[in-house]
């Protein structure tokens, strides 16, 4: 067995030290979709076109484009890790990314789609105070996509260091810049339409790769999953730990169910997957769009938990831990071990492609919030020229996309894996809360919207603040200094609740009833899809 | 888009207070509550009680069933097949039973509007 690590080794130098073959895999990826994007881009005039890529996509189409905006790096690269060393806990974690679905596919997909037109804020002030409503969602809707952008910008600059063998800090800024500008021209030029494309090859490369590898690892393994897994309890130096929970989350347990809270719950408030209802035509698309959503990353993640277990049998959690990027480089190594270098390069450029896809899907949604929402209706009151909202939403996307590239430079070296789960965190909380209230809550009023998403969003972010994250432990923000005064990496078991009691407190407690009239047309619209925006014709 | 709509909707008369109130609406509203509000609440149910299963009965997670596999890997891959069961049950009924009704009131209401017109 050392020797077949020791060629491993060997490999990944030889690999790392000559990255032509990575780039020259990715560079192909980025031609073809900079082709799909430009020519997608012809009727990219209107603000329904710009936003809502003209509301012409199918839903098998809108489900790959949300399995490619959802399945970010963490999820493949950090899932495979997580499981090839600390086994179930991995595949734990996994679980929460898929059950969270059924959220949007019961409560929130249709309605949303029936009610809204470009932006989450368009449903939540439907029928409560515009613009006091309005505001405060742009605002938790900025935020959950700061706080994303920024954990996957920097997530590009850690895996250059992995998969490029590019460790200098010069090198990771230059590729995080790349990363940023390759995002603004795709986003600039194709909308949501490029975006969603870009989305769509993603999700078929990184699940067909998954497929490959997965069959590649069971043949091996005689196709028995009992054989696989008595290989990673063989290799693994923690042995049968790896078949039950407590390596990752044994500590304390309360933390991993205030992640899982958040996870469960916030996927239905992550504001880009809301987004992604307005590219349908009808809500009977988007019901199968995330339909489709749901079978392409279920099987995904049932793909990732033999794709661990794989890693840790064949490559081993010792030789994972100790390569550059550590858990993440997982897969990598097992598409080494696979296929050689050219499986190694088509996994590490679909590494990119998917930083690539979803920071371009955070963007155009953040860009669209701000310019619809903050700019044409609470800065303008809507008295904007028919071009003047798209024509912002551009110059957004360029500060938005400058903004991503000075964080990612900025917070490399520092330890960003928190920001995902506070994103998740952050939308369970400000969003969910407001989104359920205001579809199924009659006596709900703009006093319990606002509180909600204030509150909801102060909270997660006081409660990390004051956390491990940032104080008292050696991977916190502030190593070693202070003390933690909330116990937990995660605040949703808190703020979520808090979300929901602020929305209820606020409601009974205001003076002023909301209009009667906008609340039944909502009800009614929401259900039936009488006055749903159409698609647009070209 | 939505300001020609609203226009066009409010020249047709149309109440959506009387439309909301209305039993073919009531009847629609309701059977889309009942299904989704008791199948979201089971769900979550079913995925707390796997995580709290997994946070503090870890020794009954780690009990091997056969060979390697265990009771925890088990009920997982029971999260994804309970996943896309709910999934498939949602998708059916909501084509056979709220989407035909759904279609009659819009369809009224399109008739309405475009009357007026």
């Amino acid at each position: 067995m050392n020797e077949v690590f020791g060629a491993i080794h060997a490999a990944v130098q030889t690999v790392e030290n000559d990255p032509v073959l990575n780039i020259s895999i990715f560079a192909a990826f980025v031609a073809v979709t900079l082709f799909i994007v430009i020519r997608a881009s012809r009727n990219n005039k209107t603000a329904a076109d710009y936003y809502a890529a003209g509301r012409s996509f199918t839903g098998p189409q809108n489900g790959f484009a949300i399995a490619g905006d959802y399945l970010s790096a963490a999820s493949f690269l950090g899932i495979c890790g997580a499981i090839a060393i600390n086994g179930y806990d991995g595949f734990l974690y996994s679980i929460g990314f898929l059950v969270a679905w059924l959220v949007a596919l019961l409560l929130v997909a249709e309605l949303m789609r029936n009610t809204g037109r470009f932006t989450m804020a368009d449903v939540l002030s439907f029928r409560l105070k515009e613009r006091p409503v309005r505001m405060a969602a742009a605002i938790t809707t900025l935020a959950v996509c700061f706080f994303y952008l920024l954990a996957q910008m920097a997530g590009a600059g850690g895996l250059v260091s992995l998969l490029l063998g590019i460790g200098d800090q010069i090198g990771q800024s230059i590729v995080v810049a790349v990363v940023g500008v390759l995002m603004i021209v795709y986003v600039l030029i194709g909308g949501m339409k490029g975006t969603t494309w870009v989305q769509i090859v993603k999700a078929f490369l990184l699940i067909g790769g998954a497929v490959v590898m997965t069959v590649w690892v069971l043949a091996i393994n005689g196709f028995s999953l009992n054989t696989l897994l008595e290989g990673a309890v063989a290799a693994s130096p923690k042995g049968d730990a790896v078949l039950g929970p407590g390596l990752q989350y044994g500590k304390n347990p309360w933390d991993f169910i205030s992640l899982a809270l958040a996870l469960v719950l916030g996927t239905a408030g992550l504001p880009h997957v809301l987004m992604r209802f307005y590219t349908v035509p009808t809500a009977k698309e988007a019901r199968r769009s995330v339909v489709w959503a749901i079978w392409l990353i279920g099987l995904f993640y049932l793909l990732t938990l033999v794709l661990g277990y794989g890693a840790g049998a064949l490559v081993g959690p010792e030789t994972i831990a100790a390569a550059p990027g550590g858990v993440n480089s997982a897969a990598p190594l097992l598409a080494l071990y696979l296929g050689g270098p050219v499986l190694l390069g088509f996994i590490s450029a679909v590494a990119f492609a998917t930083i690539l896809a979803v920071v371009a899907g955070l963007t155009i949604t953040a860009a669209a919030s701000f310019a619809h929402d903050i700019y044409a209706s609470v800065v303008k009151k809507g008295n904007v020229p028919p071009d003047g909202e798209v024509k912002v939403a551009r110059r957004t996307v360029i500060v938005i996309g400058v903004l991503a590239i000075l964080g990612g430079i900025g917070v490399q070296g520092q330890n960003v894996a928190f920001l995902v789960a506070l994103a998740f965190a952050v939308a369970a909380s400000a969003n969910l809360p407001t989104i359920l209230f205001s579809l199924f809550w009659r006596k709900f009023t703009t006093r319990g919207a606002v509180w909600s998403m204030y509150g909801g969003l102060g909270a997660a972010i006081v409660l990390i603040v004051l956390s491990p994250v940032f104080w008292g432990t050696p991977t916190s923000v502030f190593k070693d200094v202070g003390v933690a005064i909330w116990p937990l990496n995660n605040p949703g078991i808190i703020s979520i609740p808090l979300g929901f009691f602020l929305g209820w407190l606020g409601s009974v407690t205001s003076r002023r009833a909301e209009d009667r009239k906008k609340a039944a047309e909502m009800e009614v619209r929401s259900l039936t899809g009488f006055g749903a925006e159409k698609a647009v014709d070209h | 888009m939505t300001e020609s709509h609203d226009r066009a909707a409010e020249s047709a008369g149309i109440d959506y207070i009387e439309v909301e109130e209305s039993p073919p609406f009531q009847r629609l509203k309701r059977a889309q509550r009942a299904f989704v509000f008791p199948l979201a609440i089971a769900f979550l149910l079913w995925y707390f009680a796997y995580v709290l299963l997994s946070s503090f009965a870890a020794d009954f997670m780690a009990t091997r069933v056969s060979g390697d596999i265990t009771v925890g890997l088990l009920l997982g891959l029971g999260q994804f097949v309970s996943t896309f069961a709910i999934t498939m049950a949602y998708v059916a009924y909501a084509n056979r039973r709220l989407d035909p009704q759904s279609r009659a009131i819009r369809e009224d209401l399109e008739q309405r509007e475009a009357g007026a017109r």
